[in-house]
Formats: C-alpha cells, sequence, structure tokens
C-alpha cells in the first residue's frame, strides 16, 4: 500500500485507521473527532455509558451512516467514499446488534446467500451450487452448531441460534475486518458459553472490533479496550489499564 | 443437499413440472377444444395479463416491490407492436384518400405531413421486436435506477409508479397526432401481409401466445430457483442483511423490475396482435392495479398462480360486467380486500393449504409437502 497520506509518517501497519472522525445529526455530535486505530488481528473491545456513539462508530465504518468530516482508512483504502457492498467487497463484515438473518429462507439459504461468489446480478443468475459450496457451508453450519437444522426455515431458530446464524453468515463471507454489536446480548447462560466459545475461535487470524456489555465477556476475549464517552475516546488501553483509569471509574464503570 | 436433490430435475421440483404440465394442457388442449374462437381470442386476450400478472410475482411477490405501474410497460410493448402494424396498414394504396398518403390516418387528421423521427425503426419487424422489449425494460431501467439508488422504496416506489402511469396516459391522450390520442391505435390489419383478423390468425395467435406463456413461465421458475431468486426473497425481509453481505440491492431491484416490465411488453405486444388494437385504457391507474389484483388473486408468491388468478378474475368481470357493468368495480374491489384478509397466499395458498394435501391423500403417494411448494419456498 502506497497510499500513506501525507503527516501519517508512522504507523503504516494499522489494518483501519480512523481519524479525526466526526458525524453529526442536525447539530448533534454523535461521534465526534474520533481516532481510533486498529492492528492485524487484534481484538478491539469498544464500551462506553449508552448513546457513547458505539453503534455509530460501527455504523460509519461500514457505510450505513456518511461522516460529516474525518477518514476511514482499511488497508490504506479511503472507506467513507464507498457504498456499502463496496465496503464489504473490501473485507469488513458486519454483525447488527439484533439479529439479521432471513426468515424465509433456510439456514442452508442464508449461508448460501454469504458466501463470496455470484454477487453481480448475473452472477447470481448463474451461480451453481457446487460441492465446494455445500462442503464449505456445512463446514460453517458445524462450526455454529446447527448441522441438524440446516433445511429449517430461520424463522424457526432460537433467538440465540439466530444470533449464530448471522456470525456463521459473517464467517463464510470470511472478512478481515469482523464488527460485532453486542454478540451475546439476549442469551441464555448456556448460549452465552458457547457463543464465546464460537467467537474465541471465529476470531482467531482476523481483526475484530466488538461492541459488548458483558464485562466478563469483554475480560476474556479483548486485547485492548477503547472507553467512547459523549462520541470521543474517554480512555484505551489494557482491560486492566482502562478498568482502573479514573475518568471511566467516573463515567461508566462506577455506576 | 438430499431433501432438494431427491425431487428436483435442474431447476424444476417435480410438483412444478406437474403444475406446468396441467396448466399447458387445459390452455392448450382443452380451452381451445371447448371454447369457440369469439371465446377463445378473448381467453388468449386474459392471457396476454398473465405475462403481467407473472412479472409481478417476481418483482412483488418474491421481491417486495409494489409496481402499481405495470400498464405502463403493457402499454409500451403494445404501443410497440401496434405501431409496426399501423405502419404496414398505412401504405400509400391504403391511404391515398389523404392529404399526405403514406402516414397513418390519425396523423392526417392531425395536420401532420411527414412520418415523425421515432416511428421511423417501426417500419423493419425485427427493429420492433427488439423494441418491444426493450423500450420498456430502458424505461423500467431509469424509473429503477432513480428510485432504487435513492432508496426509495415500499408505499413510495408504488405511489410513483401509479402517478408515471398517470403521466403516460396523459402523454399519449394528449399527444393525438404522434399517438392516436384516446382512440389509440386502430384498425390494424396484417402482419407481414398476412392478415390478422381472420379466424385462422386467431387461432394461430392464440397458440404463439400460450407457447410464448409456458416459456415465460419456464423462465420464472428459473429465476425463482436461481441464487437470485433467494436474494430477492432475502432483500424482502432483511434489506439491510443483503447489503452488508456485499450486494448492490439497487441492482437487484432494478433488474428484477426491468425483468417484469419485459414480461409485460410480451403481453402487450401480444395484446395488440390479437385484439387488433392497443389504446391509453391499458396504460393507466386502473388498468396497472387491476393487473396487481390479478397476481394476488393467484397468490403473489406463485407464479402458475398468477396464471389462474388472472383467468378466473378476467372471467369473473366479463361474466359480471356482461349483466351487471355497474357492480363489476365494486366487486372486484370487494374481491380484492376479501383475498387479501382472508387468503393472503391467494388460489395458491388454498391449493397448498386444502387441496393439495386432499389429493396427496387420494393417491396416497406420499409425496407430501412437495405441492406446497407451489407456494414457494418463500410463502
Amino acid at each position: 500500500m502506497t497510499t500513506q497520506p501525507i503527516g501519517q509518517g508512522m504507523a503504516p501497519d494499522f489494518l483501519l485507521e480512523i481519524e479525526n472522525l466526526t458525524v453529526s445529526f442536525d447539530g448533534f455530535k454523535a461521534v465526534n473527532d474520533l481516532s481510533l486505530y486498529v492492528d492485524k488481528n487484534e481484538i478491539r473491545v469498544i464500551i462506553g455509558p449508552n448513546g457513547a456513539g458505539k453503534t455509530t462508530v460501527l455504523d460509519l465504518i461500514c457505510g450505513r451512516t456518511k461522516a460529516t468530516s474525518g477518514s476511514i482508512r482499511f488497508k490504506g483504502q479511503e472507506l467513507t467514499r464507498l457504498s456499502e457492498n463496496k465496503i464489504v467487497l473490501a473485507g469488513v463484515g458486519r454483525k447488527f446488534q439484533t439479529p439479521s438473518i432471513y426468515d424465509d429462507l433456510t439456514v442452508f439459504e442464508n449461508l448460501e446467500i454469504s458466501y463470496p461468489r455470484g454477487r453481480t446480478v448475473f452472477g447470481a443468475l448463474t451461480f451453481r451450487r457446487d460441492a465446494q459450496v455445500i462442503e464449505r457451508i456445512e463446514e460453517i453450519a458445524e462450526m455454529i452448531f446447527l448441522s441438524d437444522r440446516l433445511h429449517e426455515r430461520g424463522e424457526f431458530l432460537s433467538h440465540g441460534q439466530k444470533q449464530w446464524l448471522e456470525i456463521g453468515m459473517l464467517l463464510i463471507q470470511d472478512p478481515e475486518l469482523l464488527m460485532l454489536d453486542e454478540p451475546v446480548a439476549g442469551m441464555s447462560v448456556t448460549e452465552r458459553v458457547k457463543t464465546a466459545e464460537l467467537l474465541n475461535r471465529i476470531i482467531k487470524d482476523r481483526s475484530v472490533l466488538v461492541i459488548e456489555h458483558d464485562m466478563k465477556f469483554v475480560e476474556d476475549i479483548a486485547h485492548r479496550v477503547t472507553v467512547l464517552h459523549q462520541g470521543k475516546v474517554l480512555s484505551e488501553g489494557s482491560m486492566e489499564r482502562v478498568q482502573n483509569d479514573p475518568k471511566v471509574i467516573e463515567v461508566y464503570l462506577g455506576h | 443437499m438430499s431433501v432438494f436433490s431427491k425431487e428436483r430435475y435442474g431447476f424444476l421440483a417435480r410438483s412444478e413440472i406437474l403444475g406446468l404440465l396441467a396448466l399447458a394442457a387445459l390452455i392448450v388442449v382443452v380451452v381451445p377444444l371447448s371454447l369457440d374462437i369469439f371465446r377463445l381470442n378473448l381467453v388468449g386476450k386474459y392471457l396476454t395479463y398473465a405475462f403481467v400478472a407473472i412479472g409481478l410475482v417476481l418483482c412483488w411477490g418474491f421481491g417486495g416491490i409494489l409496481s402499481l405501474g405495470q400498464g405502463i410497460f403493457f402499454g409500451l410493448g403494445g404501443y410497440c407492436m401496434a405501431m409496426f402494424l399501423k405502419l404496414e396498414a398505412s401504405s400509400v394504396e391504403n391511404t391515398k384518400i389523404q392529404s399526405t398518403p403514406g402516414i397513418p390516418d390519425f396523423m392526417d387528421w392531425n395536420q401532420l405531413t411527414s412520418l415523425p423521427w421515432f416511428w421511423q425503426p417501426f417500419k423493419s419487424l425485427p427493429l420492433t421486436l427488439i423494441a418491444v422489449v426493450a423500450v420498456p425494460a430502458v424505461f423500467a431501467f431509469v424509473i429503477g435506477t432513480a428510485m432504487f439508488k435513492r432508496r426509495v422504496g415500499g408505499v413510495y416506489f408504488a405511489i410513483i409508479t401509479q402517478a408515471v402511469a398517470a403521466i403516460l396516459t396523459i402523454l399519449i391522450i394528449g399527444q393525438q397526432g404522434f399517438t392516436g390520442g384516446i382512440n389509440g391505435i386502430t384498425d390494424l390489419r396484417t402482419l407481414l401481409g398476412w392478415d390478422i383478423r381472420t379466424d385462422h390468425a386467431k387461432y394461430v395467435l392464440y397458440f404463439v401466445n400460450a407457447a410464448l406463456l409456458m416459456g415465460v413461465l419456464v423462465l420464472g421458475y428459473f429465476v425463482r430457483a436461481s441464487k437470485l431468486g433467494r436474494i430477492l426473497v432475502a432483500m424482502r425481509d432483511k434489506e439491510d442483511r443483503v447489503r452488508f453481505s456485499g450486494y448492490s440491492v439497487a441492482s437487484f431491484k432494478t433488474f428484477v423490475f426491468c425483468l417484469a416490465a419485459a414480461l409485460a411488453a410480451v403481453g402487450g405486444a401480444m395484446f395488440t396482435l390479437q385484439v387488433g388494437f392497443m389504446s391509453p385504457s391499458f396504460v393507466g391507474i386502473v388498468p396497472s392495479i387491476e393487473m396487481v389484483i390479478y397476481t394476488a388473486v393467484g397468490g403473489r408468491l406463485s407464479l402458475i398462480g398468477a396464471v389462474y388468478g388472472t383467468l378466473l378474475v378476467n372471467a369473473a368481470k366479463t361474466a359480471l360486467s356482461e349483466s351487471f357493468p355497474q357492480l363489476w368495480l365494486l366487486g372486484l374491489g370487494g374481491l380484492f380486500i376479501a383475498v387479501v384478509l382472508a387468503f393472503p397466499n391467494g388460489l395458491a395458498g388454498i391449493w397448498g393449504a386444502w387441496i393439495a394435501p386432499w389429493f396427496a391423500r387420494l393417491t396416497k403417494s406420499g409425496s407430501h409437502g412437495s405441492a406446497v411448494a407451489n407456494g414457494s419456498p418463500a410463502e
């Protein structure tokens, strides 16, 4: 990548570089002059009180919300000007907060749509469900504990199974940067344990950006933690450092 | 995979092949043998609307894009064909009493002295046949791109298609000299010298129409069985998830809208050939909504149901409007409301829920559930 901006100087190795990012909704700055760097293979957890701008940051990265100013570079490529599907093709995957799967399609078909081939109109018309596709889908289904429900329609899955399916849909997409918005929210205790195990397995060999409230879970997986408050970075570092930061205790953990 | 492969032949399930054969037997054998040529021609006319209904199943049923303006494309296809036939009927010989011989009569009445430029391509049959599909498809592409790129959808899209239908009707009526105005393009006689008004021609055209309709149905099944068909259903469910799985949602919506438009246009062209004229009364708001009702009655998720829905509603329309002309529109409105409330999946839903299981029990074939596939995996 030779697209290093002037003044960037150091840090050529970050996978994701967010600089001076601001978005304002009718004057309210949901994200305010935010800078954030994510390394290759780093698992970064974003925490912060409600309304801190966590989900908005993910929305900005994946193109759902357009930035007012600032830049987001992924592997040196500017994302703020790309459409959502181009950002996906660049290698960014996103899981939504509420499970977002296709109720009317089977688990198999849900996974198949996320299979990274035949994404144009004519590609989709001529897409063939060959042995390679089937094998990959079965492999993913095994990982997300849904092997025996492959031909069941999405609407008949439990909440936790829907979350797993969506994680599986991201996995088959094989993104370099995986963004997860509260992946264990609303799960039963057993589902939560299984999900943590699943996440630990899938986050290997890729960078992950997670929003999560469950501190136990955060402690388990995070390499580094970023605390957001009112659209700005309040503190950043290891879980231990962040937990002992008086500013963080003041606005978040203390309550 | 085994669940899929067991009963599939290519992209068609066994129940779908049986359904297609049954329909083919009905419209190619039973109907022609049991009706006189006047009634047969009427059924042929109904079947031209079925092209629109099949397009609506793909676009609205699967893709969730409700277009209340399919009359636009039906009309454009019909007008393209009518322009060719009209030019052929307006030979210098036939129009020698006009002040400008060799142009269509309505142009002469409106003091036009030469053929407008956009009529020129319709002197050629190959160009006309291309235009029948291309003009509506390009028009749909322009509307689709403009709307879907801006994420206009749902009710707003439906209203805009209605507005376009209204505008096009007004334009056709207003530009009398170029379009024949409110009367439309009438007095069509021959296709490359072959008189389309004879009983024999009507028979031939009926069968051509029926064959095209079966072809379009097979095409519809192909699209539905492809990954594109599943993406349409996925888009209807969770548009954002599709977008964030790397698909350009606008392109897929535009594609299916153009496909529906092209199918409607083929129906329109066959309408012109069989009925012998084209007029703005098939373009506007009312016919466009009627076409949606055919689809709803047939079951908006069933390609083959769309054909039965079209036949049923039109047969009822003819029967009722012959005896109670004023009541018909009320009846049609009532039917639409009743179907949406009581049978959201229309005839195909009734078939899948009641008749097919009864058949299965009767024949004890044990292949229960396969007939439900008629209602698509996406009901």
